[in-house]
């Protein structure tokens, strides 16, 4: 190892400290044993206790979650079909018209398309609750993935596809077995992008949400409105803790695939 | 010939496998494949030459149901294949591009096609190690494509091509990153599967040598159109035009205006204060036509003195070319004309006795050449 030149240990450090520090404040004050944010007054895990008994705010943690994961997992799969028609069916009436429009809600402000969206429901005559909150998240949250996984496909090589045709499948088995493995990364990389989107929507959620359905995020926001609670340190730094989670399993995921590819290759040149 | 060659284009009655009775097909405003006719018959190893970009891949694409003609009518079978999927062909393709699935490894690459036909488990298991053993692929079948040398690559594709035993087998370049020696095996294992399995082969290649070795046929390709299709012995021995000629092996080219004189003879005007070549031709030429006379530069013979021959003419060694097995000699001739002449190393180069700046006599007979219209 190299030993780092005090300019790189400077910036190192302040770059850590800028994106950290926040977060590191906010999980020490979630441990503190006072109900005022800003004093000390020793160890506690007493807001982790009573947020277990906040009803209001788990019933919220649980409807972000299926929210999230109803409405990333459905503009996934529109997304990645939109995606696939735009870029393989070369040129079909309308095509210009359609991938131009498909872009458009990543550059709508919020405000607009949460207000659009209730003007629909309203129209439809549709009461607000979870159901409508995925059909916002969904309709916005596409979008991007549609970006993601054309991104990957325009890199696609056409002919691996024909080959599977040639090989006999059907044009759906050739999408199955051959194109969607293979650009599986984008897909994937489109549901995170749209299950965060979904997580920490506060916009959209709030012009689609009714009194029967509350997500975290509008909860949080009420919440700190009224002053800013130990125990939404609480939630925070449990949300901190799922995150980081998540995040160290995928990387343990990705590093035990690269691990059995190495083993495969070595395997493979000592049978050579 | 004896009664039992394998030649179905000589026989009316017999039925073309592939035929293509006018096809054009354009990309837009582009022609690719120019108003072709072409029979290919059952069992044939028919060979697809040409200049990059005349129209080869174009021609596959449209028999593995890639492209739709834009024009014309293609029968596979005796069916207007017009419209039927790939899927639904009974031909597999080998790409030029080899088009491996990069996230399956060879063995599955190779099995791809036996699963999509449902077949038992330990079928395809024999069947894989099968073609795996025939590509000397054995020991990668657990690699990723990415994990193999290109060589390796064009075999694997070779070998998921062959694996289901198609009637009509597409071979786009099938051996172009192999080197010599491994390459002329493949030439001969794939010989041996079509005359074990009867499959119709339709190969492209860049290599007129392979084209020899392997075809029952060999067609020319140019600009979308086809100019000679026939056997590898008519294309070489009696090519129909300069193109051919120029574009099959190494060919010396004498313009001139020719005169008949006997019976499928002709004396040829070549250059002025000399005497005309005599050669000889079955398709007719009026008096004083252009002409083109092509003789192979291994049926030029070359001496220091004068020799006894229908041809004979005098020029200067201007280069040697050795090849090993033989010399190419480029003999410059009073005309400025630059005639090719090959000889076999009999004798070790110390003892050889032609050399650079020699004058020297090169002689062919009147059979030897052939005339060619403009
Ligand atoms: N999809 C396409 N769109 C437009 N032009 C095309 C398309 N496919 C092929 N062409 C053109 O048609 C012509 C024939 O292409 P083709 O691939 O058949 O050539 P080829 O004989 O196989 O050449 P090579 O020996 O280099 O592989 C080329 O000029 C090519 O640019
Ligand atoms: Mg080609």
């Amino acid at each position: 190892m190299t030993r780092l030149s005090w300019f790189n240990t400077v910036s190192l450090t302040l770059g850590f400290a800028f994106l950290y520090i926040p977060m590191i404040i906010l999980i020490i004050y979630s441990f503190n044993e006072s109900r005022l944010v800003t004093v000390w007054a020793g160890f506690s895990t007493k807001w982790y206790g009573e947020l277990i008994r906040n009803e209001a705010m788990l019933d919220a943690a649980w409807v972000t979650l299926r929210v999230a994961v109803m409405s990333s997992t459905i503009a996934t799969v529109l997304g990645t079909m939109a995606a696939y028609v735009l870029v393989r069916e070369g040129r079909f009436f309308g095509r210009t018209l359609f991938s131009g429009m498909i872009y458009a809600p990543l550059v709508m402000p919020e405000v607009i398309t949460g207000l659009s969206l209730l003007l629909l429901f309203i129209g439809l005559g549709l009461d607000r609750g979870i159901l409508t909150i995925v059909l916002a998240h969904t309709t916005f949250s596409m979008c991007f993935v549609s970006v993601v996984v054309s991104s990957r496909l325009v890199t696609f090589d056409r002919s691996l596809e024909e080959a599977a045709l040639d090989l006999g499948c059907s044009p759906f088995e050739a999408f199955r077995l051959v194109t969607l493995p293979i650009i599986a990364p984008a897909v994937i990389s489109g549901w995170l992008l749209a299950f965060t989107l979904s997580l920490d929507d506060l916009v959209i959620a709030s012009f689609t949400s009714g009194p029967s359905a509350t997500t975290l995020p509008i909860k949080i926001f009420s919440a700190v409105r009224l002053g800013v609670s130990p125990e939404i340190n609480a939630l925070s730094t449990i949300m901190i803790a799922i995150v980081t989670v998540g995040v160290i399993t995928a990387s343990l995921v990705s590093k035990r695939n690269a691990l059995r590819r190495q083993k495969d290759e070595q395997a493979a040149v000592q049978n050579a | 010939m004896g009664q039992n060659v394998f030649a179905p284009w000589t026989d009316p009655a017999a039925e073309p496998l592939i035929r293509f009775q006018n096809v054009t097909k354009r990309f837009g405003s582009f022609v690719a494949i120019d108003d072709l006719t072409l029979d290919i018959y059952e069992q044939e190893f028919f060979a697809l030459l040409g200049p990059s970009g005349c129209g080869k891949t174009t021609l596959m694409r449209m028999l593995a149901g890639f492209e739709n003609a834009s024009e014309g009518r293609i029968e596979l079978a005796g069916q207007d294949i017009d419209g039927i999927p790939p899927n639904k062909r009974a031909v597999n393709m080998m790409f030029q591009s080899y088009a491996l699935f990069p996230h399956l490894s060879v063995w599955d690459n190779i099995a791809f096609g036996l699963r999509r036909d449902r077949m038992a488990k330990a079928e395809i298991d024999a069947r894989v190690d099968e073609m795996l053993k025939l590509t000397r692929l054995e020991s990668f079948a657990r690699r990723k494509p990415h994990q193999i040398s290109g060589g390796q690559r064009q075999r694997v594709a070779l070998a998921r091509s062959l694996a289901k035993a198609p009637k009509l087998l597409l071979l786009d370049e099938p051996l172009g990153a192999l080197d010599k020696k491994l390459r002329q095996e493949t030439q001969f294992e794939l010989m041996d599967i079509q005359e074990k399995t009867g499959t119709t082969f339709v190969i492209v290649t860049h290599d007129q040598e392979e084209a020899m070795t392997v075809a029952s046929r060999v067609a020319v390709m140019d600009h979308g159109r086809i100019i000679q299709v026939a056997t590898p012995e008519e294309i070489y021995e009696g090519p129909n035009s300069v193109y051919v000629a120029d574009f099959i092996g190494d060919v010396n080219l004498i313009e001139g205006r020719a005169t008949a004189s006997g019976e499928d003879g002709y004396s040829i005007e070549w250059a002025a204060g000399q005497p005309p070549l005599s050669a000889q031709s079955k398709r007719p030429f009026t008096d004083a036509q252009r002409c083109h006379l092509a003789v192979r530069p291994e049926k030029v013979a070359i001496s220091h003195d004068r020799p006894e021959a229908d041809n004979a003419v005098e020029g200067r060694v201007l280069d040697i070319a050795y090849l090993g097995n033989i010399s190419t000699y480029h003999v410059e001739l009073p005309s400025g004309l630059v005639i090719k002449a090959q000889a076999a190393n009999t004798r070790r180069i110390a003892r050889r006795d032609i050399t650079w700046e020699d004058t020297v006599w090169l002689s062919w007979s009147a059979s030897a050449a052939v005339m060619l219209a403009d």
